[in-house]
This record gives structure tokens, C-alpha cells and sequence, in this order.
């Protein structure tokens, strides 16, 4: 395959990205649109924005008010025509603009899903490494078996027994919500308060877990790719010293798959954060989505729905961009995705 | 002399920074469900009015026993069948400094009423208000109502002046596509200020330091710490490890443990709503059932024979853990004198099979039942040990268990009344037995006017007659002796299997004194921080 | 997130690249390997894993006739059996060596009516995912062009979410749309159809990028001159060579599905209380951890974890064995 130089090398790219960057926008108009058609099965949003007590002319006023007679298609295309000028709505039941609110939520989602990536990294990369030079050591079988127990326990009984054991009964950690927080005027953060970080450490075990076991299997197998190769037998050859072949060069190898598919989980941990959130009351965006789907809010749901798709689109774009830059042996067209 | 003057300042910035952060009582309490709107116009829903109440008030409050209370009217008189006059408390200041007048209670008047208002239900349509002077008002009514102000303690009156300037006069409706001041920031007359409010997170509250009952205050508190925590285990925990003061509420499972903790104690009592059985009885072929062309719970005898089934002390004693009063009646005794001349049919299997045989079911019939599993305590469980008893009788309920908001779009009249047997709980808001009478026994068509939860169509005409004499009878006696009466029908015909008053389950750190009121609302002027 | 374990088997697949791979050899002959089976008589855990998932696949099978009770029939409970401790603790009841939970369900014969369900929902979803996921992966592979374009598309939107969401999502609009159906007969369905819908994308990447390389293969494109059906070419040249990696695909998703029922289960959409899988013993046990009634959730946890585990553990050595280079 030829390399492309200079020009024909920028005009390709951005041809490249123009492509990717119309695919995601139409993810995104896809996610929106069945998302929009399944809402309207989920459930009747008037019987939860009401008391008990309101009339059935009452409910249905409010019905044609909210646009929620119009045929889905109409519905679809106005929320559209507003989400393109960044209007997501108002809240059916906090009546406070969406998108005000999921940006108050999304510095605790974002720095709990961070800090579980950060120590899935921490924690996974280590075990992996140690895993793959020591395959039959005693302490290899443990760290892979503890680390399956970490994917077989479900993450909602992994929260609930941790708050049982270090807020119930040892007192050592909140069981919820985020400690206190210092506003930096557009960001909340709970990173500079001891109690904040207290309150952070085990909703991030609890979410990071996963990832840890994922990382850690996917360190441990790409070393062990890498160890095989004719270049680790050569410099083997050469008289290289085990610590630096190792470290110099197949972990130096295996990181960069490694960091493309953290990249790439991060949005599934984001939207994965929904339990962990959940099980700790984390006033995160998951809690907020989980809250609107039991109370029918519908524009808080799409909204979501819409960022996460987001999130995934531009994770995915910077993944592939990041490939393209690094790698330029893959064909800029009709790449794998 | 500036030396000496600033001296002193220091000094005296120096005791008040001490004597604040002593006397600084922060009274932290958490809730399942959280605080939305803040416009006490837009829910008609107890947490949410409940909570408001600390920080608005009505024309008139209730105390830690229900008793209806004057408030910001120190009393009131009915002049005539149809004319009631309120005479309004003086030198009441909202919180920002306006007085409290006449023209807002004319305005909060007109507000309630107005389009997007969820609590239009506070005073009857035609009902007007007429300033007499700046704190007397005249209501007046078309007709005879003795509980006029039954629900007024949670009619909040708002300042008028404040809501005018800040483009809050129209009601936030739950249509809004724009946030109103009102619906995010309050002033009210209350005890309580909200010093901020993070909708669905946390508010917090500061004591109103100008409210015009400070002299007879129960509470010492300076500030108020609510959060949401959804998750019943989270929120015990949290109780338990001591972050709150005061959580509920907290499942029936966890009382003892609560008991246990040595600086928790669970606040126990008995709560107004009443959870039932009702049966579909309007249809003529039931939607979910295997007996086709007729409707089984048309015939007494099978709503007796279920009556029969059930055993309602075990499931007081093993799924609401003793904390729960069985009923006999569809409202809390509390709200109902001569709730003592009415008992439950007792539990008899044998009995209920010979019914069924009698009505023509021997080996009984298969029914749907619709159930939520997130709105009352326990409801699931309920619901499983009343499938297993029916089981035990011959009849093989299959049961669908929702979460309430696919369970209420079901079964309610925006479903279509779509259930044969279900679950439900129910609290007068008026605390009165018309609104038990016409909102669960009405006679409706389809569309649901009439009972509109009355999701069975009980009907009889008796009753509905009863219940509108009862409306408009200012003699108490008389009035009690028709709401006996109409029992006496419903009862008699078992429009309805009550099962019991639910319990209501407060964690309290021991540090804590507060009222418990049956109507599950804190109310944060009771509350005492050790 | 499951799809990682996919990509990572796709990546090797695509790298074993099976170049020379003519013989053909069957799933059958390829499982029966020697080679295979020496690398599985090597693993003690994975002959222990062989066993204990073996033992909860037959328990779950034969439920009705081990269990001391059916907890699935109302009519056998009773209030009064309800919470009642394991036989060995204090006030503990010879008829129920596990406890009861609190409608008086023997804790023990509902963990083997619970697998039942949990086995049950978890092998019909990974079916139904690696049916869809196979043929649209063949379909996109084999015909590649627009057809292509459109089932890769709609798997990336898809990858958009996690299975957890999107089963969730489903789930919630299709009990909307059954609204009047009952949940306790249809939870099952609705859970495999949202389960197995989350989890094709795998399948589908797997078997496409495989079924590319296969497709410019002489024998295929021999058979192609010969004139047979393109249908009949996929199956019956194409399929073969996949079955490996599906095979482990579907062995880690068989984990994830159990275990994402129990999640479902968890937020209250799952399997209904009645008849209670895994995941929902834990959820109905989880409201009694706190008031010390731990039997109710800990059995289920360490049942469903350890079925899991085995099955996970299964999987793992499956790929290993599968993938030479590994060995």
C-alpha cells in the first residue's frame, strides 16, 4: 500500500474525517429516533407528573400541551429541530431546563467513571504484566481466578456488599452520595475534600472492577502475543536482560491496544455507571436516567440517550483519527470500525 | 480610638464566629423520593407539599396529631351556610420582608385555580374570595361545605407582590417548557428558608429567623440538610453509620436493626393510607380471567369467598413485621369515629372454598392481578402471600408486578381501567370520608366520571346519594351517621377487601427529637437537636 | 461492554488467520481434538469448572424431581414457613436446609428451580443472539457491498450502548407495548429478545470478518463455479471455520447474559417474583441483607457467582485451547 505524502495525504484525511463525522451525525439521528419510538411505550409521563387526584380533562390538556398527541414522527422532528440549537427541553418533573441538569451531573459521573478507570489501569496493568511472565506461578492462578470473580459477581451485589462491610459494619467509608464537593464555578468536584475522596473510593472499585479484570486479561494476553514475536526472540538473542525486554519493549508493545480499548470503554463505564450509581445514590447522570425512566421523564431520558451516543461517537472518532496518525499503514477508506 | 474601635469589632467578630459555629445545629435528613418543583401549586403529593409546609404556609397547619390548626389565619367563622369569614394574622412577613396581606390570599386564590395548577381540588369550582379589609377575607361558597378547609393546610399562600415581579403568577405546569423563578427559588411565611435547592439532590434549609410563631418555636435548629437516597439499603446504611440525623422511610425489615444500633432508634406508627383489594365488578366478562362470558366478582359470594382467603395476621405478622393495622373499612380509623362497629371477615379456607363451590366455581378459576412493587410498603409481598392463600382456596391468580409508573398507566382511567383484581393504597387528602366515599365508591361510566378511582365500578345509588347529602351537611352528628351508613352498604356488599393501614417507619438518630405525624410529612419545626 | 471479549477474539482470529485451514474439520472432530483434550486434562480448574457446571446444569434440569418442595406453586407456600433460618443456625427447620426466603420458598429447592430459569434465559438469549448475529454476519460478509454497510452500521449503533442499557430499554418498551399481557408469562421472552438482541453485534463481527477471508478462498469460489446456492456455500463452507471462535463468544456471553438477567432482575425488570430466578432471589434478599436474614441473598449470590465463574472459567480455557499460538 502506498503512503501518502504531503497534499494527497491532508486531502485523503479530511475526506476521512468528513466521511466519519456525517456517519456519527447519523448514528446519533438513529439513537435518537428509535430511542423516541420506544418512549413511547415505556410508560404514560402525565400519570407521573400529576397527583393522583387530576382530571381526566386535566390529563389530557396536559397531554396536548406537552406535543404528546402529535404522531411520533412530529414529535421526533421538533426535538430535533430544538436538540441542533442545544435546547433539550424542560424537565417534565423538575421543570428545570435538561441540559442544565445533566450539567450539573456530569462532573460526579465523569470523575467517578475517571478515577475507576484510572484504577482499573492502576491495579489491571501490573496483574496483567505479572501474569504473563509468571503464566504457571501460584500467584498468577489467583490473581486470574480472583479476577473472574470480579466479572462473575454482578456489579449491584459487589456495591451492596462493599457498603456492607466498610459503612456498616466497619464505619469506615459513606455508603453514599459524594462527601463534600468545592464548586470551581463551572465544575464540581469532590477530588479536594477528604470526605469527598472517601466517598469516591468505593463506588470506583465497585465500577472499575470490571474493567480491571478486562484490562488486566487483555495485558496479560497481548504480552504474551508480544513475547512470542521473532523481536523479543532476537533481542533475547542479543543478551538482553529480562527486565528490559519485558518492560522496554513488550509492555511498551502492549500498551497501545490497552489504551485504546480503555479509551474505547470509557463510554460504556460512563453509561455503565447507572448501577454503581444507583447502589451508592451517586448524584451522578445515571441516577438522573434511572430516575427518568421510572418517572417517565422523557426529555431527561432522550437527552441522555443522545450524550451517550455522543460520548461513544467522538471516543470512536478520536480512536480511529488516533490510528490513522500512528499507524499510517491502515487504509484510510473502508477502515475496519 | 479607631485602634480601640476596631478592637472591639474583632472581639465581638469573634464571639459571634464562635457562638455561631456552637450553636450551629444542622439537622441532616434523607428521604426516598425527592424534592422537584419548587412551586406549591404544580404536585398535589404529600413529600412534596409536606416539605414545602416548612417553608409556605396555609391559612391554617395541623398539628403533630392532625388537628387542624390556625396558621396565617388566627380564626374563622361560617356567617352563613355559604359564607365563611377568615380573619387574617397580623404583621406576618414573607421572606423577603413583604407583608403579608389580604390581596395574597386573593391572589394564591385565583392562582390554585388557575391553568396549570395541579391542586385545583383545594376549594369547589364557584367558590369566590372577597377582601373585606387588608386581614379579613370572605369566602363564598354556592353551596354548604363543612370541610371547606380540610386541605387548606397544604394551600400555600404565596406573596403576591414577589411572584408579580419575578414572572411567577402563572402556575409552573408540568407542560412548561420554561423554568420560573417560583418553581426554583421560594418565599414563603414559613419557619424555614431554602437556602438552596438542587432538584432531585439535595435542598438546603436555614431557620427564618422573622417568623411570626418564633415565640412559641419547638425546633433548634439553624439549618437543614435534605438529601434523596433512593435505595432503601443506602439509606439505612447511611442512617446506621451516622452521615444522617434522621432517614425514611426505612423498610419494615430493618427496624430491628435500627433498634439494635445504639445511637438509632426507629420511630414507628400507624400511617393514614389503607391498602386494598378491589375487583373489577362493571365489566360483564373479565379481561383477565379463564371464565369467559361472565364476570365471577358480579356474585358476592366470590368476593366473600376472597374476602375469606386471605389471612390477614400473617401477613401482619411476617411481611409487615407487626406494623401494619388491619382494617375493616377503607380509611384509617383515625379519620373516622365510629370505625369500631365494623370488622373484617375473619379467615376461613374452608369457608371461601364452599362459597366458590356455591357460586359455581368449585375448583375455583384463574384471575390476572395487578400490583405495583415500588408504591407502598411491601407491596410485592403482599401481593405474593395473597396469590399463595387465593392458591390455597383454588384460585390460581397469575399476578403482574410493575413498577408504579407502568402499574398506574394500567390500571387507572388513562388505561382504561385495564385490571381485573388489583392492590391499591389510598389516602383521603381531605382526611374526611366524602373524598373516600366519591373518589373510591362513586359510580363512574368508562371514561372514569365519577370514582374516578374507582377502578372496579363499585356502584351503588344509594351510596352516591348518601355521599351527596354528606357533602353538604354542616351538622357533624348527622353527617357521621350518614357516612355510617354508606359504609354499611360498601362493607356489606364487599365493594372492596381493606387489608390494612400501613405503618409508618422513622430511623432517628437518638440525638434526635421530633413529632411523627401519620401523614408520613416532616415537619422540621418539631425537630430537636440534642 | 461484553464486545471487547469479542474484538479481542476477532483480532486473534484474524491474526491465527488460519490460512492453510482446507481440511475442514467439523466442531465435532475439532472439540474431540487430542490436543484439545490433553489441554483440558492438563487444567484441573477447568475439570473442576467442567464439574460444578455440570452439577448446576443437572440440578437445574431434574429441579422437580430433587427439590424437596416446588416453590414455583403457590399453593405449597405458607407465611408461616416464611424467613426461617438455615437448618444449622438458631430456629432452623429440617425441611428447609438453606432457609426459606419471606413467602416461605425453601431456599434450596428455589436455587435449583432459580438456575433452571437463569440457565434457561441465558441459553435461549445467547441462541437467538448468535442465530441473528451469525446470519447477518455471513449475510454482510458473503454479499459485502451496501448490504454490508447497512448490518455494520447498524451494529456500531448499536456498540453505541452497553447490552445492560439497551436490554433495558427494550425490555421497558416491550412490556410497554404487551402492557396488557401478562409479565409473568411473558418476562421470560421479553428478557431472552432484549438479552439476545444486546449481544449479536459480536457474532456478527466475528463471523463477517472471517467469512471475508474465506470468501476469496479457491474452494469457495470452486464451489461458486460449480454453481452452488450461495446460502448453501456460507453454511456449509463458511460456518464451519467460525464455529471455533462463536463457540467461545457464546460461552463468555452465556456468563454475561446470566448475569445481565440478574441486573435486569436487580433494577426490578426481570423475572418476576413468583417464580424467581437467580438474579431476583438476590434482589428480593437484598431488601433483608441489613435486618440479618443473609441466607435470602448470600445462597443465590454464591450460586449465581460460582455458575458464572464456571462457566467463565470454561470459556477462558475454550479460547486458550482454540487459539494454537496460545498454547
Amino acid at each position: 500500500m502506498p503512503r501518502c505524502s504531503g497534499g494527497a495525504c491532508h486531502f485523503s484525511m479530511l475526506a476521512f474525517v468528513i466521511q466519519r463525522l456525517f456517519q456519527s451525525a447519523l448514528v446519533m439521528l438513529i439513537v435518537a429516533l428509535i430511542a423516541f419510538v420506544m418512549f413511547t411505550f415505556i410508560g404514560d409521563p402525565v400519570d407521573q407528573m400529576v397527583g393522583l387526584e387530576t382530571t381526566l380533562e386535566e390529563r389530557e390538556q396536559l397531554r396536548e400541551q406537552l406535543g404528546l398527541k402529535d404522531p411520533v414522527p412530529i414529535q421526533f422532528i421538533n426535538y430535533i429541530g430544538r436538540a441542533i440549537q442545544g435546547d433539550f427541553g424542560i424537565s417534565y418533573q423538575f421543570k428545570r431546563p435538561v441540559a442544565t441538569m445533566i450539567g450539573e451531573r456530569l462532573p460526579a459521573t465523569l470523575e467517578l467513571s475517571m478515577v475507576s478507570a484510572l484504577f482499573a489501569l492502576i491495579a489491571g496493568i501490573p496483574m496483567g504484566v505479572y501474569t504473563a511472565l509468571k503464566r504457571d506461578s501460584f500467584i498468577s492462578k489467583i490473581f486470574l481466578t480472583v479476577s473472574l470473580v470480579g466479572i462473575s459477581l454482578p456489579t449491584f451485589l459487589i456495591g451492596i456488599l462493599l457498603i456492607f462491610v466498610f459503612a456498616v459494619q466497619l464505619q469506615w467509608l459513606p455508603s453514599f452520595g459524594r462527601g463534600q464537593t468545592v464548586d470551581l464555578g463551572w465544575w464540581t468536584t469532590g477530588l479536594l475534600t477528604s470526605s469527598g475522596i472517601k466517598a469516591l473510593i468505593m463506588p470506583a472499585i465497585t465500577l472499575g472492577l470490571f474493567q480491571m479484570t478486562l484490562i488486566m486479561r487483555l495485558v496479560r494476553s497481548e504480552m504474551l502475543e508480544v513475547l512470542r514475536t521473532d523481536y523479543i526472540k532476537f533481542a533475547r538473542a542479543r543478551g538482553l536482560r529480562d527486565r528490559a525486554i519485558h518492560f522496554g519493549h513488550a509492555l511498551k508493545n502492549t500498551l497501545v491496544p490497552v489504551i485504546t480499548i480503555t479509551g474505547l470503554q470509557l463510554g460504556a463505564i460512563i453509561a455503565f455507571a447507572i448501577i454503581t450509581e444507583t447502589v451508592f445514590s451517586w448524584p451522578g447522570m445515571g441516577l438522573l436516567f434511572l430516575q427518568a425512566v421510572q418517572d417517565v421523564d422523557i426529555p431527561i431520558m432522550s437527552a441522555y440517550l443522545l450524550m451517550i451516543a455522543f460520548l461513544f461517537v467522538v471516543i470512536n472518532l478520536i480512536v480511529d483519527l488516533l490510528y490513522v496518525f500512528v499507524d499510517p499503514r491502515i487504509r484510510i477508506t473502508g477502515g475496519e470500525t | 480610638m479607631s485602634i480601640r474601635k476596631s478592637l472591639i469589632g474583632a472581639v465581638i467578630l469573634g464571639g459571634l464566629m464562635t457562638t455561631s459555629a456552637l450553636a450551629e445545629n444542622t439537622f441532616k435528613y434523607a428521604f426516598q423520593g425527592s424534592l422537584k418543583s419548587l412551586d406549591p401549586y404544580s404536585l398535589n403529593e404529600t413529600f412534596t407539599l409536606g416539605t414545602l409546609g416548612n417553608v409556605y404556609e396555609g391559612l391554617t397547619r395541623r398539628g403533630p396529631d392532625l388537628k387542624i390548626l390556625p396558621a396565617l389565619a388566627e380564626s374563622w367563622s361560617i356567617e352563613e351556610p355559604t359564607r365563611w369569614r377568615f380573619n387574617l394574622r397580623k404583621g406576618v412577613k414573607f421572606h423577603n420582608g413583604n407583608d403579608f396581606t389580604a390581596d395574597d390570599v386573593i391572589f394564591s386564590a385565583e392562582r390554585i385555580k388557575s391553568e396549570g395548577s395541579d391542586l385545583k381540588s383545594r376549594f369547589p369550582d364557584g367558590t369566590k374570595f372577597e377582601k373585606v379589609d387588608d386581614h379579613t377575607v370572605d369566602v363564598i361558597l354556592t353551596a354548604p361545605n363543612p370541610i371547606l378547609h380540610f386541605e387548606w393546610s397544604t394551600w400555600y399562600i404565596i406573596d403576591k407582590e414577589w411572584a408579580e415581579a419575578n414572572d411567577s403568577v402563572k402556575v409552573t405546569s408540568a407542560s412548561d417548557q420554561n423554568a420560573s423563578t417560583i418553581s426554583l427559588q421560594a418565599n414563603g411565611t414559613g419557619p424555614f428558608k431554602i437556602a438552596s435547592h438542587d432538584a432531585g439532590v439535595s435542598t438546603v434549609f436555614e431557620a427564618n429567623t422573622d417568623w411570626w410563631d418564633n415565640a412559641n418555636k419547638k425546633h433548634n435548629l439553624d439549618k437543614v440538610e435534605f438529601s434523596t437516597i433512593a435505595s432503601d439499603a443506602t439509606r439505612v446504611a447511611a442512617l446506621l453509620s451516622g452521615e444522617m440525623d434522621m432517614v425514611y422511610p426505612i423498610p419494615v425489615q430493618d427496624i430491628n436493626r435500627v433498634d439494635a444500633n445504639p445511637t438509632t432508634t426507629a420511630l414507628t406508627g400507624p400511617e393514614l393510607r389503607t391498602i386494598f383489594l378491589g375487583m373489577d365488578q362493571r365489566r360483564d366478562e373479565l379481561l383477565y380471567s379463564n371464565i369467559k362470558g361472565k364476570n365471577p366478582f358480579k356474585d358476592i359470594k366470590v368476593r366473600k369467598a376472597f374476602y375469606h382467603a386471605i389471612d390477614i395476621e400473617a401477613i401482619k405478622s411476617k411481611v409487615m413485621r407487626n406494623l401494619s393495622t388491619p382494617s375493616a373499612i377503607m380509611l384509617s380509623p383515625f379519620m373516622f369515629e365510629n370505625a369500631e362497629q365494623f370488622s373484617r371477615l375473619e379467615y376461613n379456607p374452608e369457608g371461601a372454598k364452599a362459597l366458590l363451590a356455591e357460586a359455581g366455581y368449585p375448583d375455583g378459576f384463574e384471575v390476572g392481578m395487578d400490583c405495583p412493587n415500588d408504591r407502598y410498603v411491601n407491596d410485592e409481598a403482599i401481593c405474593q402471600a395473597i396469590v399463595s392463600m387465593l392458591a390455597k382456596v383454588g384460585v390460581k391468580v397469575n399476578l403482574n408486578a410493575q413498577p408504579k409508573a407502568q402499574y398506574f398507566a394500567k390500571v387507572l382511567a388513562s388505561g382504561g381501567f385495564d385490571t381485573s383484581f388489583y392492590l391499591l393504597g389510598w389516602t383521603p387528602g381531605s382526611f374526611d370520608s366524602w373524598n373516600v366515599l366519591t373518589n373510591l365508591h362513586g359510580c363512574r361510566d368508562d371514561e372514569g366520571n365519577g370514582g374516578l378511582f374507582n377502578l372496579g365500578g363499585y356502584c351503588n345509588e344509594k351510596v352516591d346519594e348518601l355521599s351527596a347529602k354528606i357533602l353538604s351537611e354542616n351538622d357533624p352528628a348527622k353527617r357521621l351517621d350518614m357516612i355510617t351508613e354508606a359504609y354499611k352498604i360498601t362493607t356489606g356488599e364487599v365493594g372492596y377487601i381493606p387489608l390494612h393501614q400501613q405503618g409508618l417507619a422513622w430511623g432517628v438518630s437518638t440525638s434526635i427529637d421530633l413529632a411523627q405525624r401519620a401523614d408520613n410529612e416532616l415537619m422540621m419545626y418539631y425537630v430537636n437537636k440534642k | 461492554m461484553p464486545y471487547v471479549t469479542g474484538e479481542e477474539t476477532t483480532a486473534r482470529t484474524q491474526a491465527a488467520g488460519r490460512p492453510e485451514n482446507v481440511v475442514r474439520k467439523s466442531l465435532i472432530t475439532s472439540m474431540l481434538d487430542s490436543d484439545i483434550w490433553h489441554s483440558f486434562k492438563r487444567s484441573k480448574i477447568t475439570i473442576l469448572a467442567a464439574i460444578v457446571t455440570f452439577l448446576i446444569f443437572f440440578g437445574a434440569l431434574f429441579a422437580p424431581l430433587i427439590a424437596p418442595q416446588n416453590p414455583f406453586d403457590p399453593a405449597n407456600l405458607s407465611l408461616i414457613d416464611s424467613l426461617i433460618p438455615p437448618v444449622w443456625e438458631e430456629g432452623g427447620d429440617a425441611r428447609f436446609l438453606l432457609g426459606t426466603d419471606d413467602q416461605g420458598r425453601g431456599i434450596l429447592s428455589t436455587l435449583l428451580y432459580g438456575s433452571r430459569i437463569s440457565l434457561a434465559v441465558g441459553f435461549a438469549s445467547v441462541i437467538f443472539a448468535a442465530i441473528l448475529g451469525i446470519s447477518l454476519g455471513l449475510l454482510a460478509g458473503y454479499v459485502g457491498g451496501r448490504t454490508d454497510a447497512v448490518i455494520m452500521r447498524i451494529a456500531d449503533i448499536q456498540l453505541t450502548f452497553p447490552a445492560i442499557l439497551i436490554a433495558l430499554l427494550i425490555d421497558g418498551s416491550l412490556r410497554g407495548a404487551l402492557g396488557g399481557i401478562n409479565r409473568e408469562q411473558s418476562a421470560f421472552y421479553v428478557l431472552v429478545f432484549s438479552i439476545g438482541l444486546s449481544f449479536w453485534v459480536q457474532y456478527a463481527r466475528t463471523v463477517r470478518s472471517s467469512t471475508l477471508v474465506e470468501k476469496n478462498k479457491e474452494y469457495v469460489q470452486a464451489a461458486r463455479l460449480i454453481g452452488l446456492h450461495p446460502i448453501k456455500i456460507m453454511v456449509r463452507h463458511v460456518l464451519p471455520n467460525v464455529m471455533g471462535p462463536v463457540l467461545v463468544i457464546a460461552t463468555i456471553n452465556l456468563a454475561l447474559a446470566i448475569i445481565t438477567e440478574a441486573t435486569l432482575s436487580f433494577l426490578g425488570v426481570g423475572i418476576p417474583p413468583t417464580q424467581p430466578s437467580l438474579g431476583t432471589m438476590i434482589r428480593i434478599g437484598n431488601d433483608f441483607l441489613f435486618s440479618g436474614e443473609w441466607w435470602i441473598t448470600m445462597f443465590p449470590g454464591v450460586m449465581l457467582a460460582i455458575l458464572v465463574l464456571a462457566v467463565n472459567l470454561l470459556g477462558d480455557w475454550l479460547r486458550d485451547a482454540l487459539n494454537p499460538r496460545l498454547r
